[in-house]
């Protein structure tokens, strides 16, 4: 990531402080879940994601909350948070979208998907409108290929989807 | 549930669950595996419940929601027991029909069946459809007999029964010998002899064994293994607690990719409900063998697949891999000895078990036997999962399964393989698929990922796309695959956008050999494929685009041209109104012109051309007609003056 994509980050992080403190007020559950794994530091990848599951995103105080609890360094849990794709360190938007650019989505005309959907929403992928609505987010494949090109809008899944319904269907969750 | 305490009280059980099923009892299996769900399965099951009530039916009509029986493209497919009618792309609205047609009147509904494409003949059952007819559906061809979520399923197709062989008539060593005896392959990739590594670990100095299933499938364009562990957990979990039994392992992992959510689920439920019938747990089936499985789930990392990554993974830590010296099955997850196998070589074991290594070891070829599963995706008629005996051609794969190419384009190559695999031309097709002969092609087996490419696909963007993907997935761990794949990637992104230079093919060639010589892991040391094997056969779409700044397949954007034939434009405003710029002048009864300064090359007016005009153009390699001059843009249009 490019240094100005980071403080642009940090900075999104400061405009949400909102979201921080719903963060916060879920910490609850955060407990619960990593209370359901016993403190086993092993199940670290498991806990984190349940937290991603359950807050969208992963605050800082909550991993705070994991290392102290689990015994394991800040600095392991940043490498796992960071390395793997399924976490995020910065709040995301009411709605996930994803469009598959595994192999035989983009054969059949993912890219377009894709750049339509850009442009729609204003945003490339990997990052989150300013109000907060969308998220966009490749991935690489979703095993549904026979379906190619696939977008999936919070869970669910649009097949053999054309630019023009992309769009619509990005509408029609406004 | 009561838990069951030795081979004869389980075969007591299945008596016990054959005899409360009817067979003639008409069963509506609807398939719904997440394929089908993206579109709208869980809607017709719905739609059928409801009309079943309707009707006053719930005692006398089962429905099933089974797992996937492959034919995506054709989805929603429901398949009507005892008949076995095979309805395909059924939708909500269907469901009055088939109640009151199929149901209750037997009568076939012909507009639900498939037609062949070349002889308009219809067929009404599964087998009868070539897709299915050319197949050997040896491991994926329970999904549509049985509910996922339901253990009892299982039981009434004879699960288990291989569990309870090992357990109480054979000895792990025995086990081990039938396994080896049939030569089965890993099936993720590399084609490694399971027999093999079983031993390896069985021997291998320590106390505590594990046995895991990877299932995390990261190939893009390859989905069998989610099809199998999402209709099919407990075939999968039988081979493994086998494999534990063989090589005296007491706990065992499933590493799923969380992208699956409905494979985690229905596994889940399988461990649960093996565990509460004693399949499961401790002194199994009275044996006195003892084995555990937990699920773990992945964070999406594409080489967090390989062995030495996934077992770290396991193990709470970042997914990478380390030099493998030492196998993992020697010192794995917690230094202990591990075996790891993909998901669809353990639902292969049970098969093994049951009729035998003599059985198995006579399908396929002399150095791959069985069937193996392959996602047959992309531009071919019929995509979906497609399982064939080993040594089958290529040629018979796409044509006679997948039915050919759509749209009467031209076949151009197949890649098999994933990311590590490569491309292979027309010429190559009537190879005989197994892992040896792929890998002298150039390619791999891989996990199993077939995508089909017409001539509308761009080998260049093709190899850049597979080391784009490379380069984001690469841990970067070792230098050689981290750097070596970047600039890779650098020449490749160039030549696509027509700043390719002379000397970048060989250059090209000398960075796949250092990387694939010098990395650390598979994904390193094979990532040069899709550029080798593109231009061992396909050189001159490279020399294209380097020296004539021509995409022939009309893919790079930053190479190609959309252009209006002003001879062919009916100026019926349809691109118009759809291009996302403004970038189209026209109106009614004027000639439509493309302003390429304004154009962002998206396609929508070539796809918003109605066919019967097919006026709108990809030009490359050569420059774009000048626009007709305003004054010549008016269309007379004499229908409408009469």
């Amino acid at each position: 990531m490019f240094p100005s994509e980071l403080r642009e980050q940090e900075e999104d992080q400061v405009k949400e402080k909102k979201e921080v403190k719903t963060a916060a007020a879920a910490n609850g559950k955060i407990d619960k879940i990593i209370d359901k794994y016993q403190g086993d530091a092993s199940a670290l990848i498991q806990v984190l994601l349940e937290i991603q599951r359950e807050n969208r995103w992963l605050p800082k105080e909550a991993l705070e909350k994991v290392s102290k609890k689990l015994e394991v360094p800040l600095n392991q849990i940043q490498h796992i948070a960071t390395f793997y794709k399924a976490f995020s360190l910065v709040p995301r938007g009411r709605h996930e979208v994803q469009i598959c650019l595994g192999t035989a989505c983009h054969v059949r005309g993912g890219p377009r998907i894709l750049d339509r959907v850009e442009e729609v929403l204003g945003i490339q992928a990997g990052q989150t409108t300013t109000d907060m609505e969308f998220t966009l987010e490749t991935v690489n494949c979703l095993g549904c290929c026979a379906l190619g090109p696939v977008m999936v809008v919070d869970g669910k899944y649009h097949g053999k989807i054309v630019p023009t319904e992309a769009e619509e269907v990005l509408k029609s969750c406004k | 549930m009561p838990k069951i305490n030795s081979p004869a009280e389980l075969e007591k059980l299945r008596e016990g669950i054959l005899s409360r099923r009817d067979p003639n009892k008409p069963c509506i299996a609807v398939c719904t595996g997440t394929g089908c769900l993206a579109l709208g399965a869980d809607k017709v099951v719905a739609a059928l419940k409801e009309e079943i009530k309707k009707h006053g039916l719930e005692d006398k009509v089962d429905i099933k929601e089974t797992g996937c029986p492959g034919f995506c493209e054709r989805g929603t497919v429901v398949v009507i027991y005892p008949e076995e009618i095979c309805y395909l792309q059924v939708q909500p609205d269907d469901a009055e029909e088939v109640i009151s047609q199929t149901i209750l009147a037997k009568k076939v509904i012909k507009r639900l069946l498939y037609v062949d494409p070349t002889t308009s003949e219809q067929a009404v059952r599964e087998s009868e459809i070539p897709f299915y007819k050319n197949q050997m559906r040896l491991i994926i061809g329970s999904n549509i007999k049985l509910d996922p979520k339901s253990i009892d399923d299982y039981l009434a197709l004879g699960g288990y029964s291989a569990l309870a062989k090992v357990l109480s008539q054979m000895t792990p060593e025995q086990v081990l010998e039938e396994v080896k005896k049939s030569n089965l392959r890993g099936r993720g990739g590399g084609g490694f002899p399971a027999g093999r590594k079983w031993e390896e670990c069985r021997n291998a100095p320590g106390e505590v064994r594990y046995v895991i299933v990877n299932a995390d499938e990261g190939d893009p364009g390859a989905f069998m293994d989610r099809a199998l562990l999402e209709g099919n957990p407990h075939s999968v979990l039988e081979g493994l607690s086998i494999g534990a039994y063989a090589i005296g392992s007491h706990e065992g992992y499933i590493y799923v990719r969380q992208e699956y959510p409905l494979a985690i689920e229905n596994v889940t439920i399988a461990i649960k409900q093996a565990e509460e019938y004693g399949f499961l747990g401790e002194n199994i089936l009275g044996s006195g063998f003892d084995f555990t499985v937990k699920v773990h789930r992945g964070a999406g990392a594409f080489v967090s697949g390989e062995s030495s990554a996934l077992m770290t993974a396991l193990e709470g830590r970042v997914g990478e891999p380390r030099p493998k010296y030492i196998h993992t099955a020697v010192k794995g997850v917690r230094d202990s000895p591990s075996c790891l196998n993909n998901v669809e070589t353990w639902a292969n074991v049970p098969l093994i078990i049951n009729k035998g290594a003599d059985w198995f070891a006579r399908i396929g070829t002399e150095g791959s036997k069985g069937t193996k599963i392959f996602s047959l995706v992309g531009k071919v008629n019929n995509t979906g999962l497609v399982e064939v005996p080993m040594g089958i051609t290529l040629r018979d794969v796409i044509y006679k399964v997948g039915g050919g190419i759509p749209g009467g384009k031209k076949f151009k190559a197949v890649q098999t393989g994933g990311p590590s695999g490569g491309c292979i031309p027309e010429e190559q097709l009537d190879m005989p698929v197994d892992f040896d002969e792929l890998t002298k092609a150039g390619s791999m087996m891989g996990s199993g990922g077939m995508i089909v490419m017409d001539e509308d696909t761009c080998m260049v963007d093709l190899a850049r796309y597979f080391l784009n993907f490379l380069a984001d997935e690469s841990c970067g761990k070792c230098v050689p695959c981290r750097e070596g794949i970047r600039q890779m990637l650098k020449i490749l992104t160039n030549i696509s956008k027509g700043k390719g230079r002379e000397g970048d093919i060989e250059r090209l060639e000398e960075l796949s050999q250092v990387t694939k010589d010098a990395s650390l892991c598979a994904l390193g040391k094979t990532a040069a494929n899709p550029v080798l094997s593109t231009i061992r056969y396909f050189r001159d779409e490279y020399e294209a685009h380097i020296k004539e700044k021509r995409c022939p397949a009309y893919v790079c954007k930053e190479l190609i041209s959309y252009y209006i034939d002003p001879d062919k434009c009916k100026a019926c405003m349809i691109c118009l109104r759809q291009c996302p710029t403004g970038a189209i002048a026209g109106g009614k009864s004027q000639i439509h012109v493309i302003d390429q300064e304004k154009c962002t090359k998206c396609g929508t007016c070539f796809e918003a051309c109605p066919p019967r005009f097919g006026a709108v153009k990809k030009i490359s390699g050569e420059p774009v007609p000048p626009p007709i001059p305003e004054e010549a843009r008016m269309i007379a249009r004499e229908s409408k003056e009469k």
